[in-house]
């Protein structure tokens, strides 16, 4: 179990690596065309950098208003608080605010810049239809979450696409503005640099590459979740029960949106896990593991 | 030049020093606080006890060998000795003590039924898990205390300056053993 906690994080590690890299790239590329590519990486960087972390901060307020949740009162929802205050001891983390959200389709969410700062929602589908190891095993996973600083790992994840998006926006704009030429400092006419080229297919594909790899770390991240709310229970068998209860649930979660899809515990929006001929290509922008996926590994633990 | 060299070097090694002796103060605390955390979960099981025994009491006919052995043991409880182990024998003590009480009050379903008497049932189950919940932790934490002692660079440190490795806790033989109940 540690050790697939290690290479968990070792592998996500490696993708935010890849991914700055990536962004490297995007930025010598667009430099071919809008003349500085240092300055372009670095405005970019920091724009979509501002606007991110201005998201992340407030992230517990915004993510909890926008899925309509409410305070979970404590007399009502006596297990709910108690299974929490109990994983919070297990782990050594602060109590998060709890919240419920109306809603019947079976799922939850956690949220917040750090662990002093979170909050945790679940609907109240999932509050009827899991017994008393599963809500706890989902909580552990929400917990984990938090422990890990998911929030923050997904936030520099967004700020990356956003810049790579700003980047090659900017240098496609500025290139069908030049007339398509290549504009460098000590600029010579001949447009015959087969690298502008690779540049320009770079620049085309890097908001898609970047989705990609933001795509691939949520998964990665939702899968130490996994491992990690086994760690902290000590009993992989209620989170596995509750994923299979998940998985033989078809309610789409009306409270759930494009832009908070990556935050539950599983894939609110219908349409997904669909077996068509793009099926492989749509699974490689998926926000979680396929649950089989995930089931099949816990029960390995 | 070889002079600034050397001068850099014991800044690095100073500098690592430090680094790694906070690192060890701290798994230190965190093992101390997980350990006081057992203890506020258990102070609360031993707090609700007095409560169950005069709900128990009015059911005269209730054993009373079986309400003398929980009171025993939590009087044990409180007075025992601060080590791990000692502790760990007083609670299994209380626990095979509550663990009887409940298994005979199946005989009496007046009892049973008594609004009083579940509540502090639930509570008192809540509590035990918590209680597990805080020893484990507190076993993670002296795991990390003690791997972070037995890694290279920190074990000097920790030889230096007297760090030692804590016991785990870990639970009894009785633990074990199933209650032993008699409806004689």
């Amino acid at each position: 179990m540690h050790d697939l906690i290690s290479a968990n994080k070792r592998r996500t590690a490696l993708l935010v690596v890849g991914f700055i890299v990536f962004l490297l790239l995007v930025g010598w590329a667009a430099g071919l065309y809008i003349g500085s590519p240092v300055w372009g990486t670095a405005v970019a960087l920091v724009f979509s950098g501002l606007v991110s972390f201005g998201s992340y901060w407030k992230s517990d307020a915004i993510a909890l208003r926008v899925s309509r949740a409410v305070p979970a009162d404590p007399a009502t929802y006596q297990r709910l608080h108690n299974l929490v205050e109990g994983l919070c001891i297990a782990s050594g983390l602060p109590k998060p605010a709890i919240y419920v959200i109306e809603d019947e389709a079976p799922n939850a969410f956690a949220t917040g810049r750090n662990p002093r700062h979170a909050a945790i929602a679940v609907t109240s589908g999932l509050l009827d239809q899991m017994n008393r190891v599963e809500l706890e095993g989902v909580l552990a996973h929400e917990l984990s979450h938090i422990r890990n600083y998911d929030i923050l790992i997904s936030t520099m994840a967004v700020t990356l696409v956003g810049a790579i998006a700003l980047l090659s926006d900017l240098a496609i704009r500025l290139m069908w503005w030049n007339g398509g030429r290549v504009r460098r400092s000590g600029d010579r006419s001949d447009s015959g640099n087969p690298l502008a080229i690779v540049g320009f297919i770079l620049l085309i594909l890097a908001p898609v590459i970047a989705a990609i790899l933001q795509a691939a770390v949520g998964r990665r991240r939702e899968t130490l979740a996994d491992v990690s709310a086994c760690q902290m229970t000590r009993y992989p068998p209620g989170l596995i029960s509750a994923l299979e209860k998940l998985k033989a649930d078809t309610t789409v979660t009306h409270a759930a949106s494009t832009a908070t899809a990556h935050m539950w515990i599983e894939q609110p929006l219908s349409g997904v896990g669909d077996a068509g001929r793009l099926s492989r290509l749509h699974s490689l922008f998926n926000t979680h593991p396929p649950l089989e996926e995930r089931i099949a590994l816990l029960r390995e633990i | 030049m070889t002079a600034w060299i050397v001068v850099a070097v014991i800044v690095v090694l100073l500098l690592a020093f430090v680094l790694l002796y906070n690192s060890l103060v701290r798994r230190r605390a965190q093992v101390d606080n997980a350990w006081s955390q057992i203890d506020v979960q258990l102070r609360r099981r031993l707090d609700l006890i007095p409560n169950l025994v005069e709900t128990v009491k009015g059911y005269a006919q209730f054993e009373r060998s079986t309400l003398d052995a929980v009171i025993t043991a939590r009087q044990s409880a409180l007075t025992a000795a601060p080590s791990p182990q000692a502790q760990a024998s007083a609670d299994n003590m209380v626990s095979g003590a509550l663990r009887q009480l409940f298994a005979l009050s199946e005989a009496y379903p007046d009892l049973k039924a008594n609004q009083n008497f579940l509540a502090l049932q639930e509570q008192l189950a809540e509590t035990e898990s918590r209680v597990a919940y805080a020893r484990q932790f507190y076993n993670d934490e002296v795991l990390r205390l003690n791997t972070a002692i037995q890694h290279f660079p920190t074990l000097i440190v920790a030889r230096l300056f007297g760090f030692t490795e804590r016991e785990y806790f870990e639970a009894g033989p009785e633990a074990q053993a199933p209650p032993k109940v008699s409806f004689s």
